[in-house]
Parts: C-alpha cells; sequence; structure tokens
C-alpha cells in the first residue's frame, strides 16, 4: 500500500519512540499556539507538568514560552514544590496565575470537606479562573495510560461552559488534524502527553537531565499509616488517635495535595533506581498513592464529568 | 532503542476484541496488580470463575454496566522490543466513525472473527475502511479457535476467503497475516500454542514486534506545514524567524530548494534547527525549525514542499469523504477544510458516488451521504490549497470538514480516490 516516488535515496536519524512522543508533543503545542486567544499551562510542580513546561520550552526555543501557568493551589501542598513552582517561573521568565482554594473556602463559594481532603475542592476554583480570565485552552499533563476513564479522552478534549467533559459529545480525532474550533465560553483541555505511560516520562526526564521538585527522590521523612499510605504531617492536619509516627525513607510517585497524598517505601535517590523501581512496580502511581482515586471504580469518570481533569 | 508501532483493533460485537486486547496486556505484564485486583473483584462480583480480561479494558461506568465498549479507547503496552500505542475502537453502532478514528493514525490492524462465524459482513466492512485509510498491515485474528477444536480446515477457509477480500482492496499477499488465536485461553498471543501444531507462523505478539514500524514516507518528496512562526525578537536573537513545524514527509537538509505554497516562491533552507542544536538532515514526523534563505511573507498555514514534485495548488478538491455526522451531507452545503495548519472555508459540490463497501462497488449520484458512509465529492474551496493525492502523501493528502456552526468534525477527507474500486473516471 506504501507508494513509491522516485527520490534521491538518503539515510535521514530516525526517532526512537521517546523521539516520536517529543515530536508529537511538540507539534500539539504549536497548534494550540497557533490557533488559540489565551492558552494556560496548568501547573502543579508535579513531574508531568514539569515535563510540559520543559517541551513547550523547547517548541517556541529560542523565543520564550508563549503561555503563562496556572497553579490552582489547594494550600496543602509540600514546601519543596512551591519553592520548586517558585524557581521555574523565574528561570523561564514566565507569568504565574495562582488560584487558592483558601480564597474560595474564605469567602464562602467552597466548604471544607469533612475529611480534610482539598484535591476534590479545585475544580470550583479551576473553573472561575478559566472564566475570569478567558482561557480558551489548557494544557494538563493527563495521560491515557494513568486510568480507565482517561483511556477515551481526545487530546483536545472540548469542554462546555460549565467545563464538563461529555463523552458522547468527544470529536473523532484524526491523523494528527486537530480541531480547536470551540464556542464563546466553552474551551479545550488540551493533552499533549495523552500517549506518554509513566515509564516514558521518567526515561525522558533522565534522557533531558529535567529539575524536580526533591520529593520525588527517596529521603527520610515522619510518616504515619492510613488506608494503607504513608501520610505526613503538614498543614493539612497529622496523625489520629492510634496512628503511630514512624520514620522511613520514602519518596512520592505522584505530587498533590498532602492530605490524600501518600508516600511509597523507596530507596531510589537517582533517577536511573526511579527508572529501575517504577519498571519493576505492581501498582499503577494512582492506585498506590491517591486516595482520592480509591474512592470508588468510577472515581476519575466521575471528577472528569464535573471539570476536574 | 526501541521504537514505537501505532495498531488499531477492529471487529464486530462479541468476538472477543476486549479480552485479546486484555489478553495482550496481560501477558506483556503490562498490567499492575491493583488493576488485577479490581478485575478479579469485579469478576467474582459478577460470579465468574475465571477472571474477565476484558473488563481491564472496558473503561466507561456505563460502559461496564451494559457489557459494551462506545469509543475508541487507548493501551499502552511495550516489550523489550518495541514500545505499542494501541487505538481499540468498538464494532457495532458508528463502526466507520471509530475504524476511521483509530486507523487514521495506525501503521497496522488487528482485524478479528469469530472462528465460528468466520469472515463476516462487518469484516469486509472494516478492511474496507482501513484500505481506504491505507493502513499498510492488516492482521487477522481468528479467535475462539478453541471452539472450533482447533480445527486447521476451518482456519484455512477463513484466512483464504480473507486474504482474497483484502487483495481486492489492494493489499499484497505479504502485507496480511492470519493467525489462529484464543484470546480467553492465550493459544498464540504470545506463546505459541501447542494445540494448533499446523500453524507454523508467528504468534500475534511476535508479528507485532517484528513487523516493519518506520512506514513514514522518507522516501518521498519534503513536506511541511508551517505550524508556527518564531521570532524571538529578543537581545540574544534579535533577527531569528524561523518556521516552526512536523516534516510530514520526505527528509531535509541545509542548502535544500524548496518551494513555499502556495504563494510559489522558491527559496533555499539555509538551517535546520532544534533547541538540542542544528541538524544536518531531518526526515518525516520530527518537529523542527527552518531557517530559509530569503526574507518571504510566510505565516502558519503556508507549505514549504520539495522545489521539484510539488503539490497541486487548487481550489476545486475531488476528494473521498468518510462521513462522521449524524446530520447528512447533502451537495451545497458550506463547510470548512481544515488541510495542515491551514483551515479554510468551503462549498461541497456534486456528490458523486456513494461506496458500497460491501459489494466493493459504487453509486452513482447518491442524494445525500449518512452516517458512516463514504463517497466521493468536489470541493470549492475560498481560495487555494496545496494539496496531494491521499495514497502517496498520508499527511499532506488528508483533511478534516468542519461545521462552522458548531466546530462539529463531520467528516474525514481523503484527496483522490484512495481505493482501486474508487477510481472509474
Amino acid at each position: 500500500m506504501t507508494a513509491t516516488i522516485d527520490a534521491p535515496v538518503r539515510t535521514a536519524p530516525r526517532l526512537d519512540s521517546l523521539g516520536r512522543l517529543e515530536s508529537e508533543a511538540i507539534h500539539i503545542m504549536r497548534e494550540v499556539a497557533g490557533e488559540f486567544d489565551r492558552p494556560v499551562i496548568l501547573f502543579s510542580g508535579g513531574k508531568d507538568s514539569t515535563l510540559l513546561l520543559h517541551l513547550a520550552v523547547k517548541a517556541f526555543w529560542p523565543a520564550p514560552v508563549p503561555f503563562p501557568l496556572l497553579h490552582v493551589d489547594t494550600g496543602h501542598n509540600f514546601a519543596e514544590v512551591i519553592d520548586f513552582r517558585d524557581r521555574m517561573v523565574e528561570r523561564y521568565g514566565l507569568r504565574l496565575v495562582v488560584a487558592n482554594v483558601q480564597d474560595w473556602i474564605d469567602d464562602g463559594r467552597l466548604t471544607e470537606r469533612p475529611d480534610g481532603t482539598r484535591n476534590p475542592l479545585q475544580t470550583v476554583p479551576l473553573l472561575d479562573t478559566i472564566t475570569e480570565h478567558r482561557f480558551d485552552a489548557v494544557f494538563g499533563g493527563g495521560r491515557r495510560d494513568e486510568e480507565r476513564a482517561r483511556a477515551k479522552e481526545r487530546i483536545f478534549s472540548l469542554r462546555n461552559a460549565f467545563g464538563q467533559w461529555e463523552p458522547r459529545r468527544q470529536r473523532p480525532e484524526l491523523w494528527n488534524l486537530y480541531n480547536g474550533r470551540h464556542r464563546p465560553g466553552e474551551h479545550v483541555r488540551v493533552f499533549p502527553l495523552s500517549n506518554w505511560t509513566e515509564l516514558d516520562v521518567w526515561r525522558y526526564i533522565a534522557r533531558e537531565n529535567i529539575e524536580l521538585p526533591s520529593i520525588y527522590y527517596a529521603h527520610e521523612r515522619d510518616v504515619y499509616s492510613r488506608d494503607g499510605m504513608w501520610l505526613t504531617e503538614g498543614p493539612w492536619g497529622g496523625p489520629r488517635d492510634g496512628e503511630t509516627v514512624l520514620r522511613k525513607t520514602v519518596r512520592y510517585r505522584t505530587v498533590g495535595d498532602g492530605s490524600c497524598t501518600g508516600a511509597v517505601e523507596s530507596e531510589a535517590s537517582t533517577l536511573d533506581e526511579v527508572i529501575a523501581e517504577v519498571g519493576a512496580s505492581r501498582l499503577t502511581e494512582r492506585g498506590a498513592t491517591r486516595a482520592d482515586d480509591r474512592l470508588s471504580e468510577a472515581a476519575m469518570e466521575d471528577r472528569k464529568r464535573e471539570g476536574y481533569f | 532503542m526501541s521504537d514505537l508501532l501505532r495498531l488499531a483493533t477492529a471487529g464486530s460485537v462479541d468476538d472477543g476484541k476486549s479480552t485479546l486486547v486484555g489478553r495482550l496486556l496481560y501477558d506483556t505484564k503490562s498490567v499492575l496488580a491493583d488493576q488485577l485486583d479490581a478485575v478479579h473483584r469485579a469478576s467474582v462480583d459478577k460470579g465468574l470463575s475465571t477472571p474477565d480480561l476484558s473488563l481491564l479494558v472496558d473503561g466507561l461506568r456505563s460502559e461496564r454496566e451494559q457489557g459494551i465498549t462506545i469509543d475508541v479507547a487507548y493501551r499502552y503496552f511495550a516489550t523489550p522490543r518495541r514500545t505499542f500505542v494501541l487505538a481499540d475502537t468498538p464494532g457495532h453502532v458508528q463502526y466507520t466513525r471509530n475504524t476511521v478514528t483509530g486507523a487514521s493514525t495506525a501503521q497496522l490492524a488487528i482485524l478479528l472473527v469469530d472462528a465460528r462465524k468466520g469472515v463476516v459482513e462487518q469484516t469486509r466492512r472494516h478492511a474496507a475502511v482501513l484500505a481506504l485509510l491505507g493502513v499498510p498491515r492488516l492482521v487477522l485474528a481468528v479467535n475462539k479457535i478453541d471452539l472450533v477444536d482447533y480445527d486447521h480446515g476451518t482456519f484455512e477457509v477463513i484466512a483464504k476467503e480473507f486474504a482474497t477480500h483484502a487483495g481486492n482492496l489492494g493489499y499484497a499477499a505479504d502485507a496480511v497475516l492470519a493467525v489462529p488465536v484464543s484470546a480467553l485461553v492465550g493459544d498464540n498471543v504470545v506463546e505459541h500454542s501447542e494445540r494448533t501444531p499446523w500453524y507454523t507462523g508467528p504468534t500475534l505478539l511476535e508479528h507485532l514486534e517484528t513487523v516493519p514500524a518506520q512506514e513514514d514516507p522518507h522516501a518521498a518528496p519534503f513536506r511541511f506545514p508551517v505550524q508556527y512562526v518564531i521570532r524571538p525578537r529578543t537581545p540574544e536573537h534579535p533577527d531569528y524567524r524561523g518556521y516552526a513545524g512536523q516534516i510530514a514527509a520526505g527528509t531535509v537538509r541545509p542548502g535544500d530548494e524548496v518551494v513555499v505554497l502556495p504563494s510559489g516562491a522558491r527559496t533555499r533552507v539555509t538551517r535546520v534547527d532544534t533547541p538540542d542544536g542544528e541538524l544536518t538532515e531531518a526526515a518525516a514526523g520530527a518537529s523542527v525549525t527552518l531557517l530559509l534563505a530569503d526574507d518571504l511573507d510566510i505565516s502558519r498555514g503556508d507549505l514549504i514542499a520539495a522545489g521539484i514534485d510539488r503539490p497541486e495548488v487548487t481550489d476545486e478538491i475531488d476528494a473521498t469523504l468518510a462521513w462522521l455526522a449524524d446530520k447528512p451531507l447533502r451537495a451545497g452545503a458550506r463547510v470548512l477544510v481544515k488541510h495542515g495548519a491551514r483551515t479554510v472555508q468551503a462549498i461541497v459540490g456534486e456528490l458523486r458516488t456513494r461506496f458500497d463497501e460491501q459489494q466493493l462497488s459504487t453509486v452513482d449520484g447518491p442524494e445525500s451521504l449518512e452516517l458512516n458512509e463514504i463517497g466521493q465529492v468536489t470541493l470549492r474551496t475560498s481560495e487555494p490549497v496545496p494539496v496531494d493525492d491521499y495514497r502517496t502523501h498520508g499527511r499532506t493528502g488528508a483533511f478534516l470538514v468542519i461545521d462552522p456552526a458548531d466546530g462539529t468534525t463531520l467528516a474525514a477527507g481523503l484527496v483522490g480516490a484512495p481505493l482501486p474500486v474508487l477510481e472509474r473516471d
């Protein structure tokens, strides 16, 4: 079925799998820059959004990244991650928009949950900020390998005026032609890392020598066990009666709200050791360390419909 | 260095496609313990004695409740030799829509049939759509071979019938492979089965691991849709002006003579730039930035192409459409055409033929094109567009048809007549 055409035969460098994923992500970011008026990168300081930022820097080099960053700050962040965020903003000369969940709680638009977890509270500040700044394209670091509901996500995912994802209304996505058309009030979530796996992310971080927050690597920390996860004390609270605090060598596989993001016991203190550990792991990163995704079988599907990722 | 193979699966209802995909993930150890635990729990809840591997891939709650698959889902697995991106397309409703979506980027497609039923109407339809999209290779997985007692004769009849059909669609014999499998039990998916001693070919996974993956048209003339103009205007780069894009076909080197379309201006490539340094050569699939010798007026949507063997610049496109919308297409419709990085207005002229994927024949002068139908039309565009024939240049021969009112993607467009049966003029 392949057509043959007379042309001088050349041997060009072929892209390996990481090279192809990088090229695809850069292509997607340039399409957004070309077609949308007000794109923004959702940036948590986690490894996936840090990778997004790295790809954005590469996509527009030697010009600066033409998008601001948006951080929905639960107030339950690890100090190392906030410090990292601010250094990245400084390094690349970016504009940072922060939506503080605390502000929404203070003025009554949100109510603190009984369990103190703030991850589910991020949706309203996110949507309000998108509306306020009239962002029309929102880059997220979501990957399809993370969870079953995400496996059906498009690279360009149309959201209605309520930020909702309607699985039956998603557009067919053909070739590398992305349809970003949307009506006033609607926006598009864009996932350049859709086709990456967790291992791809780590291998690429190693190949490109990308800096990450220190908590991704093994360190000593006081932790207590809850729901089979190692949690740590912070502004979000601490151990309850009967929960014993232990000193352990741990690292984090994901970065989120400290009240529901668990550490894993690990000695992996270098990138190579982390890659070896991820390759050998028998648990998904979300199943292992995110209480919010374990709430129910369809937890992610429900949160996507509501306008979370 | 592992490479990447993009593949799609297609099949009809109940032929065990989800189970086969689940089996591939399970046997390549791409399923982690917590996902497997969830499947075990759900299988026990349903009263099953063995884990139902199809639960690994049925994503949305509404699907799990109804036991169906409603949309294309993407799966990832890897072996030491290769990384796989699998588009899992459901077979029943909206079969063309889903198959087109899954197959548009696929280098190989796996078609499933039930060994007890053989090649059915859906199989022929799917194969026709895959051929239309130009998927280079097909694998026919003759599933549930255990339910026909591993009978060689049954397999041979099915394999032969499919080979004939694929041949009529333009596939060479070595581009098609039939494998007898049982997704449920695992025969010939990853491991060779002792129960099919008569089958001497590769297992499904062996084939996926060894089939040539690089189908990028390296040998084709250069095509480069300009996505974005990079002008830093910073103290370090006051005069830098680069054209950013992903190479759609061919290769490029500094010194190459190129033409900018639709204007037709000629110039020369002075530098192939990336943040990791300049390249002496780059090929299809790479995202790069080109610097040119002359100061030309080039913007997003323009196409930079080889100086010789350039695309046709036309405002009248003869094309094949796979219609993906509920609302039917009629002559005179006003639409948007997205081709490369350019979107133009267009009016649909005559509907010339409708393709019958079952009979592999055409019907002249249809009234309309309905959801999931394929037909040939003429499009008149508001400005000239540089287009290639889809068969020689998949990337620059493809376009989207978009509804200007609500932005819906209405159709997959392919320039020319990409199937032998459609070439009748």
